[in-house]
């Protein structure tokens, strides 16, 4: 029968000694070890979600990173096709500017070789018309010289003039 | 002031009385577990037959000494303090058990009779007579109240200060360790107070669980620790502290206690004028009312009676497979030797299944305290 009948003293000594352990663990064990637990739990929760955000935000970089990266390419193949258009025309420019350069040097040299040519003949023609009455002179002096030769010729002449 | 006295000289003498029998015991209590069912067994036997039943029941219930083994025909116990008031005018008496040499001398007037307190003037009688005796003597007598630290208040003492020192040890460490992963014992308990947490409170009482989580978690680790502690042979374990219906009962009105501290409006409508069920189930009869007040007394009894049975029965099984090496022991040694095998395989398994139990029970408790809990705060639906 004692093994289904409360003791007194187990009843008092058992309610004193939980009651106690009750409060005690409550303030100096379940608090803190409650409130660390929650706040581990939001920790993680929270670095969790941060994660995902860090993720999306790295996704989102990444995406406009290869953006920026196209964007760049087209920009340096822009530059390039304008550099090499730029150079071909400064080459044509070059080119043609020398070709009328040319064509300038030349006209100019033909010019002046006209007018050398043309002094030239000037000169030669005044030598020869020089040369021509200086020779004609010499001979009429010879032919005058003789008053029997200049009569001859005075004869000549006017035998040959026909007084019509 | 003698209290305080008493106090001073007990726990001096009681920290010493505990080292010294806890190294003796622990080098001791193996060798003469054996030589218990050998040699002094039979010496034993000789004078007193082995009696399985008062075996099983010393060790089960409570006891004013703590019994570690017999040596021969020499008990060896630690003596308790006894406290007992005495109603007759002589008020509160301190001493220690050891006066009373395990029943053979009686002391300040007062004697040990079959693990009670009784007046020296109380006559012995056989055990029929006794019976009927006693029911006669208290009627006429004043009664006498034992306060006594018990095997069983000590092993209380004893498991709260662990359970004290245990988790307030682990919440130092929660402290220290803030934000960072769980380690050693943290680790290995905090499974277990997020399960209380997750799949107890939470599941059972809603989203008011946390104001009821320290009476959980006190409850869940008190009883599965001295559950455990039940199943350890040797000082300070041993002592059937859940299976003993003192302590089932304290926790139980604990329960009831708080289920009926917050219940609301809702629980007492139920109880009192149930809802859908008809009128004539409610008046002039009232049956309904009857049987839902029947049920908030029935329900802590119910977590007082499981709890203590289950202990209490894992006990007895175990100490019967034990007993009955002695028993066959008795016929003849060899007939022990050859059941010990068996008996201690038994229970050796028992123990295992014990294990499962304790946890069991302390979760049943738990959960069906917050059940009622959860119950008594229900809202209407």
């Amino acid at each position: 029968m004692e093994l289904i009948m409360p003791g007194i003293g187990l009843v008092f000594w058992m309610t004193l000694v939980f009651s106690l352990l009750l409060i005690l663990l409550k303030k100096f064990a379940w608090k803190p070890i409650m409130d660390s637990l929650k706040e581990r739990e939001q920790d993680i929760s929270s670095s969790l979600a941060m994660a995902k955000q860090t993720k999306a935000e790295m996704k989102q970089l990444q995406a406009d990173n290869e953006k920026l990266l196209v964007v760049a390419r087209q920009e340096r193949d822009a530059i390039l096709s304008d550099a090499k258009a730029t150079k071909d025309q400064i080459i044509n420019e070059a080119k043609d500017k020398a070709q009328s350069e040319a064509d300038r040097i030349v006209e100019a040299a033909r010019v002046n070789i006209e007018n050398e040519k043309r002094t030239a003949l000037t000169e030669i023609k005044t030598q020869v018309a020089e040369l021509s009455i200086d020779i004609a002179e010499k001979v009429l002096k010879a032919e005058l010289s003789n008053k029997a030769e200049q009569n001859k010729l005075v004869e000549k002449q006017l035998a040959n003039l026909n007084f019509n | 002031m003698i209290i305080n006295k008493f106090w001073g000289g007990f726990s001096s003498v009681l920290t010493t009385v505990l080292i010294a029998v806890f190294l003796f015991g622990a080098s001791v209590a193996f060798a003469t577990d054996d030589s218990h069912s050998t040699e002094h067994q039979a010496e034993h036997s000789q004078k007193k037959k082995f009696n399985a039943g008062e075996m099983i029941f010393n060790h089960v219930l409570d006891a004013h000494s703590w019994h570690i083994m017999d040596v021969g025909d020499h008990a060896i116990s630690v003596p308790l303090p006894i406290i007992i008031y005495d109603t007759d005018g002589s008020g509160l008496h301190f001493f220690m058990s050891s006066r009373f040499e395990h029943g053979h001398a009686a002391y300040d007037g007062y004697k040990l009779l079959k693990g009670k307190i009784v007046r020296e003037s109380y006559i012995e009688h056989n055990s029929e007579l006794a019976e009927a005796e006693e029911h006669q003597e208290d009627a006429k007598e004043a009664a006498i109240y034992d306060f006594s630290i018990t095997k069983n208040v000590t092993a209380l003492f004893v498991s709260a200060f662990l359970i004290f020192f245990l988790f307030v040890n682990i919440a130092k460490t929660y402290k220290k360790r803030k934000g960072e992963a769980p380690k050693g014992i943290q680790n290995f308990l905090e499974p277990i107070i997020l399960f209380v947490r997750d799949d107890i409170a939470k599941d059972s009482i809603g989203p008011k669980y946390e104001k009821y989580m320290p009476y959980l978690l006190t409850i869940f680790f008190f009883i599965l620790i001295n559950n455990l502690m039940g199943l350890v042979p040797i000082l300070p374990g041993g002592a059937n502290l859940t299976g003993n219906i003192s302590v089932t009962l304290v926790l139980a009105l604990f329960t009831f206690v708080i289920t009926t501290a917050s219940a609301n409006k809702n629980y007492w409508i139920h109880i009192f004028n149930m809802p859908g069920v008809p009128w004539w189930l409610k008046f002039p009869l009232p049956l309904m009312p009857l049987v839902e007040i029947m049920g908030v007394f029935t329900k802590p009894f119910v977590l007082m009676v499981r709890l203590f049975a289950n202990i209490t029965a894992g006990h007895i099984v175990i100490l019967g497979f034990m007993s009955m090496i002695f028993i066959f022991g008795e016929i003849s040694p060899v007939a022990g030797y050859g059941v010990s095998i068996v008996s201690a395989g038994f229970a050796l398994f028992l123990s295992l299944l014990e294990i499962l139990v304790a946890f069991i029970q302390a979760y049943v408790f738990t959960l069906l305290s917050a059940l009622y809990f959860g119950m008594a705060m229900e809202e209407e639906h």
